[in-house]
């Protein structure tokens, strides 16, 4: 067995105008700002050192470096119509997500991706069709990242005569609740936003209550309804479920789906889960066939 | 605009689509109310004589927990059925239920609906029914949030 | 009468002749590309195996050594039959020459208000494989598929490839737990390779029946003494092929395999697997087709940043870690996840199957698991699960 190729000479690549040759190399981002979303939820904005801003669709995420601890799958949370710093938001939950939550304003952060499917809402200047279709979109918890620049760009659409929008989100308590501005702007766009939480707190006025039970209630057209969910995979059973139940074509619901992810090209084999490479197929399938069946099956 | 019982009945899922003679006989039980924002429909421990359908504004089942106050267990809105306790003994109230906005409502007398449906044994298995829908899909959301969904698992 | 062509007397062979090698011309086909640039492997006898090593001629050929091979078992015995390719396949596959098990990806270094990468320098070696086996060669354009045909290719193992000439032996002497028969990728090849080796061994003498697989083995084929062949000559070979099919020592049904675990995800098998299954991953590092790998970070003491990749096993309990927690946290749902990627979602992913025949989970097994008698289990008492799936596309 041959060992390490190991580097006979160097190819230095900070002085490529492009960035580095290999997939695994990381482009680097300084970052731009900083902000505590919750007490364990941090948005981080990054623009590259040099060149270009990545382009990407909402959905598609990143795989981000902290230097010297490791590189971690992240959700991109921007909108492609800010035309802004890339923004990442964040959940603390180990030694990455760990070092990303903790990084300050002119920290850099290594950024490979876009990588993988996106929730295929038209961007701006795509598609002259517009679609008069309701959207549903379902967030739990942090499972909003994700659908941030989706919900940006289809309350867009909707002022310029699009399908109505519902937004759904469901959080653990009140203080978990992220991207309250967006909810507050998407709302006076007029979308129908409602935001329910598991345990109410003091001075919470809300709702309290599973977030499916916000689904039942709403006056959206289920025959000629799209949905798109985001969150923890047993919400996403339920809701999809639930969705289904009430009227909705299970192959217009499509919901973003996580594992165990090391490289974002296919070729590590972790984020398998069935048929799918999740990095490459997903991590937004159509909940349909094979995929309605993978959610329910036991990996245990 | 005034509307009869027996149109407010049809308007709400549980009574949807009952037939004719059926609907006369919970019209008989039942009464239109309203709740101004912060008036309970419901005390713990009070008897369970008379539920609630809304029709329209948000109900919050709570509890008072020494300390906290009132904690919010739940919210309902327009579509919901307030207070399960009517159905069987003791009939009594087990939480408060408290009108979180302006509430407009349908008042049903338990007792009332209880002697109908054990008159017309159908109607009560019908009725029965309908309101197991609305009290599995509770049950399923509240073991659903007994996971503690968002939670971070640190247990492994 | 043949006749024999001195190594340089100018007579070229095209693809799609078969001539005829005897030990001098093997001797040198191995000098010639070592002459060419060449880094010459091949197989050689470490450690009680045969494992891939340098080769520089005939002499470092394992003359005379046969493996015994059984599930959980492998041993070397010696003989004086002076046959150079009498074995199967050892632990050690071809997989690690283009996917070392080991690989550093970059270092970063701050420089400044940036960072300066440095990626280890392309690999100018140029690899010549001597020896593999048909189901190896059919197991590294399985790896192509994941590594060097989708839309991200890994350009240290395309490089590799590229540059890799290959001299594929065929099989004559199948281990007990071969089963290639049954998934189309030996004892014989057609395709895949620069030259074709088969090694006969019968009245007319030890000598190699040789087929150029593309322009580039057909020049070296005519550069080494060789014999046209006769059809006594290109009917051994067929024989020998004949005699390895009959004496595979293991049978894989594939009609409808990949349909069949897909169905059986909750079979009650896997939990009786998952008792003998010592979860320890053996089967996945001997396997020439498993890709799973790690990549890690690491920080040097000059405050360097260091990233490498390295093998994994879908048996290693972090393998599906997710915030919190492994998503296979049983040995079950393991072997199961392993067995049914294989054989079934591997289709899904790359329109192939991801075994090859080769029987070293079976061998290299501590406790001897054999894929093929799990694949019957379940066959056996198919729809012991509760449940059906849409079909699996592109499967057989």
């Amino acid at each position: 067995m041959t060992g390490d190729a190991a580097p006979a000479t160097s190819v230095a690549l900070a002085m490529a105008p492009r960035g580095p040759r290999h997939a695994m190399t990381p482009v680097v981002h300084r970052v731009f700002a900083v902000r505590h979303e919750t007490i364990d939820v941090t948005t981080i904005s990054l623009e590259p050192v040099t060149g270009p801003r990545l382009t990407f669709r909402p959905g598609q995420f990143n795989m981000l470096s902290a230097f010297g601890v490791g590189e971690s799958a992240i959700s991109v949370s921007s909108a492609p119509r800010d035309a802004g710093p890339l923004r990442h938001t964040v959940r603390d939950v180990g030694p990455v997500t760990h070092a990303l939550c903790e990084s300050s304003v002119g920290d850099l952060i290594g950024v490979r991706g876009p990588f993988g499917s996106d929730w295929q809402v038209p961007g701006r200047g795509e598609r002259d069709v517009v679609d008069a279709s309701d959207t549903v979109v379902v967030a739990g918890g942090i499972g909003l990242a994700p659908l941030r620049g989706a919900v940006d760009e289809l309350v867009a659409r909707y002022g310029e005569g699009g399908g109505r929008v519902f937004v759904f989100v469901g959080a653990r308590e009140p203080s978990q609740v992220v991207f309250h501005r967006d909810l507050e702007l998407w709302k006076r766009s007029g979308a129908r936003v409602e935001v329910t939480v598991d345990r109410g707190s003091p001075g919470w006025s809300g709702h309290v209550g599973l977030v499916t039970s916000l689904l039942s209630s709403s006056e959206f057209d289920p025959s000629n309804a799209k949905a798109l969910i985001c969150g923890p995979e047993i919400m996403i059973r339920f809701t999809a479920r639930a969705l289904v139940d009430q009227g909705v074509a299970a192959g217009r619901i499509l919901v973003s789906l996580e594992r165990n992810m090391q490289c974002g090209l296919g070729w590590c084999g972790h984020c398998q889960l069935g048929p799918f490479l999740l990095c490459r197929d997903g991590p937004v399938v159509a909940y349909a066939g094979m995929v309605s069946v993978l959610l329910t099956e036991r990996e245990r | 605009m005034t509307r009869s019982i027996a149109q407010m009945l049809e308007a709400h899922p549980l009574f949807a689509d009952l037939p004719d003679d059926a609907a006369d006989l919970v019209a008989g039980c039942a009464r239109n109310v309203a709740f101004e924002a912060g008036a309970k429909l419901i005390v713990e421990g009070d008897a369970a004589d008379t539920f609630y359908l809304v029709r329209r504004g948000r109900v919050a089942i709570e509890v008072h927990v020494p300390g906290r106050g009132p904690v919010v267990l739940e919210t309902v809105g327009a579509g919901a059925i307030v207070g399960w306790s009517w159905l069987v003994p003791p009939y009594r109230w087990t939480f408060d239920a408290r009108a979180i906005e302006p509430v407009g409502a349908i008042a049903i007398d338990g007792a009332c609906l209880r002697a109908k449906a054990q008159a017309e044994p159908a109607f009560g298995f019908a009725l029965l029914t309908r309101i197991s829908v609305e009290l599995l899909a509770r049950l399923q959301a509240t073991r659903m949030r007994l996971l503690d969904l968002y939670g971070v698992r640190r247990d492994r | 009468m043949t006749t024999r062509h001195e190594a340089s007397d100018g007579s070229t062979i095209e693809p799609g002749d078969v001539v005829v090698l005897h030990v001098q011309g093997l001797e040198e086909l191995i000098a010639s590309l070592i002459d060419a640039g060449f880094d010459t492997r091949g197989p050689s006898v470490r450690n009680g195996a045969i494992v891939p090593g340098a080769l520089h001629g005939v002499t470092d050929l394992p003359k005379g050594v046969h493996d015994v091979q059984a599930p959980g078992r492998y041993r070397l015995e010696h003989s004086d039959d002076g046959q150079l390719f009498g074995w199967a396949v050892g632990p050690g596959s071809w997989k690690a020459e283009f996917f070392p098990p080991s690989q550093e990806l970059w270092r970063a270094s701050p420089a400044g208000d940036s960072m300066v990468f440095t990626e280890p320098a392309p690999d100018q070696r140029r690899l010549a494989i001597i020896g593999a086996r048909p189901c190896e060669v059919a197991a590294l354009s399985v790896l192509d598929r994941v590594l060097a045909n989708g839309e991200h290719r890994d350009p240290r193992y395309v490089e590799r490839r590229d540059a890799n000439f290959v001299v594929v032996v065929e099989c004559g002497r199948p281990g007990a737990t071969c089963f290639c028969s049954s998934m189309g990728t030996g004892p014989g090849i057609d395709a895949g390779f620069d030259v074709a080796l088969t090694e006969v061994d019968d009245s007319d003498g030890h000598r190699f029946v040789a087929r150029p697989g593309t322009q580039r083995g057909a020049d070296f084929l005519s550069r080494v003494t060789h014999e046209e062949s006769t059809d006594r000559d290109r009917g051994a070979r067929v024989a020998v092929l004949e005699r390895a099919g009959v004496q595979m020592g293991r049978r894989l049904d594939t009609e409808g395999l990949a349909s069949l675990l897909a169905r059986n995800v909750e079979h009650p098998h896997w939990d009786e697997v998952a008792e003998r299954c010592l979860s320890c991953a053996n089967c996945t590092l001997v396997c020439p087709t498993c890709f799973c790998s790690d990549v890690r970070d690491t920080t040097d003491l000059a405050g360097d940043f260091h990233r490498r990749r390295t093998w994994s096993s879908c048996f290693d309990l972090d393998h599906s870690y997710l915030h919190g927690g492994p998503v296979r946290a049983s040995v079950s749902s393991r072997y199961r996840q392993w067995m049914t990627h294989k054989l079934s979602t591997w289709w899904d992913q790359f329109d192939t199957s991801g075994c090859v025949g080769c029987g070293r989970c079976v061998t290299w097994c501590p406790v001897g698991i054999d894929i093929t008698e799990e694949v019957r289990a379940i066959a056996t008492s198919d729809g012991a699960s509760r449940r059906d799936v849409p079909s699996v596309k592109g499967a057989p």
